[in-house]
């Protein structure tokens, strides 16, 4: 275990439950401002559940389900790209008014987006819910601003050296869905079809959608 | 917005920039690859509270605007393994850049 006699603050790179079982330093912490925010009338506990459970019921199911719609209407896919806000609440995602706002980036044959947070882990939640460990790791955190296309690599997409790969670094007030390409061969696919073929990983850009022939779907 | 006036927003799509240097000992969001590198501003994303005062109890006032800032990957890392055409994109706050 770390080290508590020296430092208040521990690493954090313990397990999430401690030995005695309690859930550690951060959770503690986290449940001693909750109840200071409660006290002070700032908010209320209902008010906290909610937003919990409003964050944990989001995930890649609902990034695909926007994506797909978007493939099959150029119409919603341009409002996408340029207010992603107004486009969402017309598919029942309100997003709220307070920042993070949301920004969607396009991949084409021409130009391929990829999106880290090398500050810290950044990312689309109200549309993917949790990001993966790897996300979050430093290692994908410095390597995917130095050499994109090795990582893309390793996920296995090789880009051709003609597409512009650019990689997009979520520093601010912004968060960054990547819209795949439209696979080949899914030309004849339903919406819901469309949508079991938008990955996670997609949707961060250090893959490609999957093909159709993958879930027997062509 | 009275606070946006005070800023102002002082440049547009396709202007010239520079990253300021430097670490401020607060919390600031701006990497440090990109400092002191030359870039193209793509986009205003708005004004957004200034996080650096923000993290610190301020109130984030005066806004910032915020910029997509595009730098070509090859300046960025000398060393850059990929093709010369490859982009890098960050979103800076105005009090960060300087024209050129």
């Amino acid at each position: 275990m770390s080290n508590y006699h020296n430092s208040e603050i521990p690493n954090d790179d313990h397990d999430d439950l401690e030995l005695d079982g309690s859930l550690g330093y951060f959770a503690d912490r986290a449940r001693a401002i909750e109840r200071l925010l409660i006290d002070k009338g700032i908010c209320t506990a209902q008010e906290i559940q909610l937003q919990i459970d409003e964050r944990e019921s989001r995930s890649p199911a609902d990034g695909a389900k926007v994506v797909a719609h978007a493939w099959i209407d150029s119409e919603f896919k341009n409002l996408l790209l340029k207010e992603a806000d107004v486009a969402l609440s017309q598919l029942g995602y309100e997003l709220p008014d307070t920042t993070p706002q949301l920004a969607v980036v396009e991949n084409t044959s021409d130009v391929h987006y990829m999106v880290v947070c090398t500050l810290c882990s950044c990312y689309p939640r109200m549309l993917l819910g949790r990001p993966p460990d790897w996300y979050k790791s430093l290692e994908y955190r410095s390597r995917a601003v130095v050499d994109p296309r090795g990582v893309m690599r390793e996920f296995g997409l090789n880009l051709p050296s003609t597409t512009e790969v650019r990689v997009v670094d979520s520093t601010a007030d912004l968060r960054y869905l990547v819209l795949p390409r439209r696979p080949a061969g899914s030309e004849n696919l339903s919406e819901i079809e469309l949508a079991r073929l938008v990955t996670r990983d997609s949707m961060i850009g250090v893959t490609e959608a999957l093909s159709p022939e993958i879930l027997s779907l062509a | 917005m009275v606070d946006d006036e005070l800023v102002g927003v002082r440049f547009s799509l396709t202007n010239v920039v520079k990253v300021r240097s430097g670490s401020p000992s607060n919390h600031f969001r701006t990497p440090s690859y990109i400092q002191d590198k030359t870039g193209v501003i793509i986009a205003h994303r708005g004004n957004f509270l200034n996080p650096e005062s923000l993290a610190h109890g301020g109130d984030g006032l005066p806004r910032q605007p915020l910029y997509t800032v595009e730098f070509i990957q090859s300046e960025v890392w000398p060393e850059y393994l990929g093709e010369s055409h490859d982009r890098i994109l960050v979103d800076v706050y105005q009090h960060w850049l300087e024209t050129v």
